[in-house]
């Protein structure tokens, strides 16, 4: 046994008594035999196995997701429909909803939860939280996480921030509605609108946690990344999506914290008395105390996270699309070193452009300048990567399973979102579409729906491994369709309101007769938006069906040569029966001249004379 | 009542999708399906791939043929054109690109789609390819960047000149107020510890003990004489708010604790405006919405809605609470003269806190 087996034979060893340790189940044997009794408690619940996190994080992801949707389309109803009554509104909202028109203050409400929701709960922790834990063990030949433990904490943590954002939307003024930004003042006084009592503490401790919770994941990531690779496994020959799931963990150790210091300091503001954010203000006919603090500066440190959480979201996505791409194309994915050099450009990169959030906030001008900057060079490697995927699929011999079709949309959203941003990247254009619909339609094509796309890819292409099933191709063909056509016709005609000048987070457009002409697209993309969250109800149907009645998978169903597939149906601790598998190449030999098969998976060496063809 | 019964529609189409599901499902129970793409799916999905690549195209078309009228409307400050021809010089890049790549994508989408006895073309790296698409967005970024910072420059200098005049917007939940510097074209020093002076009185804090404050006029409709450059000073007393005025191609943060800055210089009057064929034929669009409208409300015994007239607008465009949506205030852009004339008839500080 060589050194670094040895390593994780320890590593493992170590977890499993901590594991034993916990719960009680101490015979040496069964240790050695990699699998032990389990209670209901200690396999569904309580997990350290990061197979069965990966699924705990899905599914209270998917559930986020079915409260964040439901939220866009009861706002889609009043933003197509405005202040008219439904009698639906009333069941939903309550008191909120007198005589079944939306209140203006619900309406921020619900904005502000739908996004914060789809962009953390949804898109951070169901998308990297699910398939970092599936994959990373799985594809480097670990037999799990550095830390099983922490992993559990992590998870724990993120189902605790879970159940507090739930449970402020029972507060009795309301859940926060000052924007998923939560810029102060609006955010730090009660006084300024009902959300910023109660529903707002809740919020901000909602996401302390979930920051310690990304916070435990992400360092558990990074560590089994870096020490947890199986014999032959070098970084050059990590498949992408493990590549896109260590950088973005690096970058959320980076930038996260930053977004606990900004909730806690707006914590001290608000409960505490202190002027961080907050100087001269009158409200409600009172000079309040408040002195020389800045809004600005939380502005900064909010989106010195939240600009490197867009691609935290969409990292992981791509990393997806790169594997389910190459798999379904039966190609190496092309340029694979540039992929990897363009996804640290874009990590590097995604840290120092925060400003273009801020260039008419009031910072120096000249900062806007630097900001535009960066900003627009970060198009250059998102525009490698969109050329390679393209690239990839070129004389490929493409299997148009769902989850191939949701990758090869997530490049055309990626592209079609991307390059408006060019013009909310450079700061001049930004003044006149800055806050507009226009930014809404950019930023849901680039990263709300291919991040979803990306998460949906990559449910299709490892549920057999997640859950032993296969889903059902026909149900996601139609699921793919509808959403595909439905998202263009949300977001493509959002950037004309957003041209013509109209601000989101307008309650209703009714105040400005000037926007009366385009009441009509507002109908339109509301019909979209209603077709395309009903088609979700198929991949429900479908994503629960499969767990209990799905045809059982075969042992690689997608003929893929990543270290998953050689891996097991059964689940059991450890990942694999006996030794881990070492790995003699990188992870794209398909259709390599002179093979039989049209794979090679990693597994199998080299043979005599063969290139190893890597780059 | 069509809304009332779309939605019942809508909701019955949800209900059934999940038993449609469950009824397709069963169907399929006889066929012999591995749920892995065969030939047949690769045929049928590429192919509609191509279709969609269509779709995406007619979208396009039909929004411009149908909804081209409400993008950006005519500039109406001197910087407006600059601002335009930046915003057009990149929307032409940005649809050559998405009309190109999404061709790629999907056509090789369709024409690579898969036979069981092909092979795909192993081709693991092109130094050369990756090079020249890697040089040329640079290359085209760099115009855009250059273009851009050029065009930021020019925007966000702020000479103050003996010209311009000097204008304070202030911001408060939800209304905005202007503050002109009177006189002596200074600003009297203000801030919101003062807001309480005079019974309310004194609506934007000014600090009555500063004489250059005294002559300070405070009006709820903002005018401004055209082809003047005018300094922005904005100031906010609660929350952020955002100053907006599209057709001038200006915005600018509020932020409470401290001021903040724009300029621009208005070139056509409210009236010109009015005159121009886009404006006309805009109104006439919104006019007879308006009309169609105000039948349903006359039918549901209601008032009827008040005929549309263009005026500049100024947005909050910050979210700022329940009524963010409706915090306006009116722009008239005028000639000098009936600016002075306007002017005239305001109270200034000292007046009004008499």
């Amino acid at each position: 046994m060589d050194e670094q087996s040895a390593d994780v034979c320890s590593i493992y060893t170590i977890i499993n008594s901590i594991k034993n340790m916990s719960t009680a189940v101490t015979t040496e044997e069964e240790v050695h035999e990699h699998h032990h009794k389990e209670t209901f408690i200690t396999k569904y619940i309580f997990s350290q196995d990061h197979k069965m996190i990966a699924k705990q994080y899905l599914i209270t992801g998917l559930f986020m997701g079915i409260i964040g949707i439901a939220m866009s389309l009861l706002f889609r109803v009043q933003l197509a429909w405005p202040e008219q009554s439904f009698k639906f509104f009333e069941i939903f909202l309550g008191k909120w909803a007198p005589e079944g028109v939306m209140d203006p203050n619900v309406y921020l409400a619900l904005v502000t939860i739908h996004g914060t929701i789809m962009v953390f709960f949804v898109l951070t922790a169901g998308l990297s939280g699910t398939f970092s834990n599936l994959l990373i063990p799985l594809q480097i030949g670990a037999r799990d996480m550095a830390s099983g433990l922490l992993n559990m904490i992590a998870y724990w943590l993120f189902f605790l921030s879970s159940v507090l954002m739930i449970a402020s939307l029972f507060v009795e003024a309301g859940p926060a509605a000052a924007g998923w930004t939560i810029y102060p003042p609006l955010s730090a006084l009660p006084q300024a609108q009902p959300g910023s009592g109660l529903g707002m503490t809740l919020w901000l401790v909602s996401m302390a946690i979930f920051v310690a919770s990304s916070l435990l994941g992400s360092l558990n990531y990074i560590v089994t990344v870096i020490n947890l690779r199986t014999k032959g496994m070098s970084f050059s020959r990590l498949p992408l999506t493990i590549w896109a799931f260590f950088i973005t963990a690096i970058i959320g150790v980076v930038s996260f914290p930053v977004l606990l210091s900004a909730a806690l300091l707006l914590i001290m503001d608000r409960s505490f008395g202190t002027s961080f954010f907050l100087s001269d203000i009158f409200i409600q006919g009172e000079v309040l105390h408040y002195q020389g603090g800045s809004p600005v500066l939380y502005e900064h440190l909010f989106w010195f996270l939240g600009h490197p959480e867009v691609y935290i979201v969409l990292l992981p996505a791509l990393g997806i699309t790169s594997e389910v791409i190459a798999t379904n194309a039966r190609k190496p994915i092309f340029g694979y070193r540039a992929m990897v050099a363009s996804i640290l450009a874009i990590a590097f990169l995604s840290t120092i452009v925060w400003g273009h959030h801020m260039f008419i906030s009031g910072m120096n001008p000249f900062l806007g300048s630097v900001f535009t900057f960066t900003t627009l060079l970060i198009a250059i490697p998102s525009a490698v990567k969109a050329f390679n995927y393209i690239t990839t699929l070129w004389k490929g011999n493409l299997q148009l399973n769902p989850a191939m079709l949701f990758s090869i949309a997530l490049v055309s959203t990626f592209i079609s979102g991307g390059l408006t941003g060019i013009i909310l990247g450079d700061s001049t254009l930004d003044i006149n579409v800055h806050d507009t619909y226009f930014v809404v339609a950019h930023f849901h094509l680039v990263m709300g729906i291919s991040a979803l796309y990306g998460l949906f890819a990559g449910v299709y292409h490892w549920f057999p491994k997640m859950f032993k099933r296969m889903m059902n191709k026909n149900l996601g063909y139609i699921h793919f369709w509808i959403t595909a056509v439905g998202a263009y016709g949300v977001f493509f005609p959002m950037h004309f309101i957003g041209m013509a000048g109209l601000p989101r987070r307008y309650y209703t457009n009714t105040a400005f007769p000037y926007f009366d002409d385009i009441a009509d697209i507002n109908i339109v993309i509301s019909i979209f938006a209603f077709i395309a969250g009903a088609a979700q109800i198929i991949f429900l149907y479908n994503f629960i069906h499969s767990i209990y009645y799905g045809k059982p998978t075969t042992q690689n169903p997608w003929k893929s040569t990543t270290l998953e597939w050689t891996a097991p149906i059964e689940h059991m601790h450890g990942n694999w029966d006996g030794e881990i598998p070492h790995v003699y190449r990188w992870a794209y030999d398909y259709s390599k001249p002179g093979k039989k098969d049209d794979y090679v998976p990693q597994t199998v060496p080299l043979e005599k004379g063969e290139e190893e063809l890597q780059h | 009542m069509t809304i009332l019964l779309i939605f019942t529609i809508l909701i019955l189409i949800s209900i059934s999708m999940w038993q449609i599901s469950k009824m397709f499902e069963l169907s399929q129970t006889n066929v012999n399906t591995t749920e892995i793409a065969d030939d047949k799916d690769n045929d049928y999905q590429g192919k509609l791939m191509f279709a969609f690549l269509v779709f995406i195209y007619l979208l396009t078309l039909f929004s411009f043929y149908q909804w081209g009228d409400v993008l950006l409307p005519k500039a109406a400050s001197d910087h407006g054109d600059l601002y335009d021809s930046l915003m057009w010089s990149t929307f032409a890049v940005i649809f050559f690109v998405q009309t190109i790549t999404q061709a790629l994508l999907h056509y090789f989408a369709y024409k690579y789609r898969g036979e069981k006895n092909k092979k795909a073309f192993f081709l693991a790296d092109n130094d050369r390819l990756e090079a020249i698409w890697t040089i040329i967005p640079m290359i085209v970024l760099a115009g855009l960047i250059l273009f851009g910072l050029y065009t930021w420059t020019d925007i966000m200098t702020v000479e103050e000149n003996e010209d311009a005049m000097i204008v304070e917007l202030y911001a408060q939940q939800y209304n905005w107020k202007a503050r002109y510097a009177g006189n002596d074209g200074v600003l009297g020093d203000a801030n919101v510890r003062f807001l309480n002076d005079f019974d309310g009185k004194n609506l934007v804090g000014i600090d009555a003990t500063d004489p250059n404050g005294l002559d300070d006029v405070v009006v709820q409709e903002l005018h401004l004489p055209v082809g003047r450059e005018i300094i922005f000073k904005m100031r906010s007393q609660d929350v952020l708010h955002s100053a907006y005025m599209p057709h001038f191609r200006a915005q600018m943060n509020c932020v409470p604790g401290m001021i903040t800055e724009f300029a621009f210089t208005p070139i056509m009057t409210t009236e010109q405006m009015r005159q121009t064929p886009e404006m006309i034929a805009k109104v006439r669009k919104i006019n007879k919405i308006r009309t169609k409208n105000s039948e349903e409300l006359v039918s549901k015994g209601e008032e009827p809605l008040e005929p549309y007239i263009f005026d500049y607008i100024l947005l909050c465009n910050k979210i700022c609470g329940a009524s963010h949506y409706n915090m306006q205030m009116k722009i008239i852009v005028e000639t000098e003269d009936k600016f002075k004339k306007w002017m005239s008839n305001q109270q200034t500080f000292a007046q009004f806190i008499q």
